[in-house]
């Protein structure tokens, strides 16, 4: 992300997100995840800043686009094992930066929580910025 | 007994509250799975209640509001309870390991039963029937609720909601997703999760494409997947073997309506779900359905709406008896598949639910009564995967006997 808040830049840089590289200066299309709605939304890019936005239905579209384009970030949700052996839903309680998600996966992945969980215990914290808590209940 | 409702899924207990707000008491949920919630307790992701609560609640934080409530309110449930018939007068016949075969007589019912995934994509498919192939639900209930994975390998047949959010849920987990393959041009999916469950992890979307062919004998060890033409029809030079250990089939959900017919309840033939009136009140009085049992909804949001008018509904006919005012049959034109309700029997305002057959831009949605637009909305975009709505006013029912819904040049 660095690239982006740098003042010059050469022509043509190519800068990754996620799984996917993007022309420094350009015309980005996303859909945003924010309603089911799914509006689709068009960036302008100049220099990697946003300078355009359109697309968008509300606000939180704009907001969206905004943060996609220079700090994309979702909002995991998976399953911590439990003592008994079976799996309970959690998420991260607020989004954590998109290329964490599986350093986040791995964390949650080596925990094993203990019995009885409620909706909402924070079963691991300090996640990138997050806790990981439970969105189910089990053995209360 | 006032009231049965049946199942306890997001429509059972949003119309069993609505109904207890209404003033019934003497009432009881059945249903079959150990616990209330349904599906939705093994759909971990996020994304609903946007509407509702406007907040992003996971599946089974969406359930637990609802069940909260229940709990709240001491509304009767029985779990573990199995249904085995209903009948036209409004018996009901069930089974659970601690009250054994038992019957009642109930002055209205709800059904909530929701639906069922198709298996029929699978059908077709050259190759033996080795161990892999998955229902993506089943997967999906493997993965969430035994934490048990079922391949590391993936192909995904259908671009359907639950096909995407398993192929991002099986990624996170390990597994590599080699491709989804949509038989038809377009996702029967949200873009939202396009976006979120493939687009994000590099997972390739292959519209147009199907499974002609599965590899192994004991285990699945690989499809052959081809591109079709206008008719379906698999072109066979565009044939591309890709290895793999399980194939998920997410080809589209169907009403569970078993129960439905013993009760001699009229389904149409486009939703596999019942004709159902404004009241959400089926060909036999007194009888109600809401949710999945109805016709398949893409948001949680909508079935907890329709369920709280169905569970009114209810309630009204019991203190009341319901009476008609009018009669108005809603028929569509083929791009509009269906509409819910499919009549209308009350002079008021109603919100009508519709879905079209293909992707369309750049149109009208026209309500005719006779020669008279009675009704219209301009629309940029409408596509199968996404449920429409719109308000009819009790002015524009006047004098109607149908009212035609058309897909209709903007
Ligand atoms: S722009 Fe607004 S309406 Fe459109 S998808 Fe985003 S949040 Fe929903």
């Amino acid at each position: 992300m660095a690239q982006l808040n740098a003042k010059r830049q050469p022509a043509k840089i190519y800068f990754r997100i996620g799984e996917r590289s993007y022309d420094y200066n350009m015309t980005r299309e996303l859909t945003c995840i924010v309603c089911p709605m799914g509006c689709s939304l068009k960036v302008e890019l100049t220099d990697g800043k946003v300078t355009a936005i359109s697309g968008n239905t509300c606000k939180r579209g704009e907001e969206y686009a905004e943060n996609e384009c220079t700090n994309p970030q979702r909002t995991v949700t998976t399953t911590i094992m439990c003592e008994d052996g079976a799996p309970i839903a959690v998420k991260t309680d607020r989004p954590v930066p998109k290329e964490k998600i599986f350093e986040v996966m791995k964390l949650v992945n080596k925990k094993v929580a203990s019995l009885p969980v409620s909706v909402g215990d924070v079963l691991l914290d300090d996640v990138f910025g997050s806790n990981i808590v439970a969105t189910a209940s089990r053995g209360e | 007994m006032d009231l049965v409702i049946i199942g306890g899924g997001p429509a059972g207990m949003s119309a069993a509250i609505a109904a207890y707000e209404s003033g019934i008491r003497d009432m009881v949920i059945l249903e079959r799975d150990e616990s209330l919630g349904g599906i939705l307790q093994q759909c971990i992701h996020n994304g609903f209640g946007l509407h509702k609560f406007g907040e992003e609640l996971t599946g089974p934080e969406y359930a637990w509001r609802y069940e909260k409530k229940v709990r709240e309110l001491n509304i009767p449930v029985k779990l573990g309870t199995m249904v085995l018939d209903i009948t036209e007068d409004k018996v009901i016949t069930a089974t659970n390991p601690e009250d054994g075969i038992f019957t009642i007589e109930a002055k209205a019912i709800i059904l909530a039963m929701g639906c069922r995934e198709r298996s029929k994509g699978a059908l077709n498919i050259a190759g033996s029937r080795p161990a892999g192939i998955y229902s993506a639900g089943t997967a999906q209930k493997y993965v969430n609720m035994k934490g048990y994975m079922p391949g590391k390998n993936v192909v995904i047949l259908g671009s359907g909601d639950i096909g995407l959010i398993m192929a991002r849920r099986m990624t996170l987990e390990g597994a590599k997703v080699h491709a989804v393959c949509e038989l038809m041009p377009y996702s029967g999916g949200l873009a939202r999760n396009i976006e979120q469950c493939l687009n994000d992890f590099g997972i390739p979307l292959k519209l147009s494409h199907t499974v002609v062919e599965i590899h192994g004998k004991e285990r699945v060890t690989g499809v052959t997947i081809a591109k079709v033409d206008e008719n379906r029809k698999p072109i066979l030079e565009t044939k591309e073997y890709i290895p793999c250990d399980t194939l998920l089939l997410s080809v589209g959900l169907i009403p569970e309506n078993e129960l439905s017919k013993s009760a001699g309840i009229s389904l149409s033939t486009i939703t596999s779900g019942a004709d159902v009136d404004q009241d959400r009140q089926t060909s036999i009085p007194g009888i109600f359905a809401c949710g999945n049992v109805l016709h398949v909804h893409d948001l949680v949001d909508f079935v907890s709406e329709e369920a709280e008018i169905a569970g009114k509904s209810a309630a009204l006919y019991i203190q009341n008896g319901k009476e008609n005012t009018c009669s108005i049959a809603l028929e569509t034109d083929g791009k509009i598949r269906y509409t819910v309700p499919q009549r209308i029997t009350e002079n008021k305002d109603v919100k009508v639910y519709f879905r079209v057959a293909d992707v369309f831009k750049n149109v009208k949605i026209n309500v005719y009564s006779g020669e008279n637009v009675v009704f219209s909305k301009r629309k940029q975009k409408v596509a199968p995967g996404e449920m429409e709505s719109i308000l009819l006013k009790k002015e524009m029912l006047e004098g109607a006997e149908k009212l035609t819904f058309k897909l209709e040049e903007a």
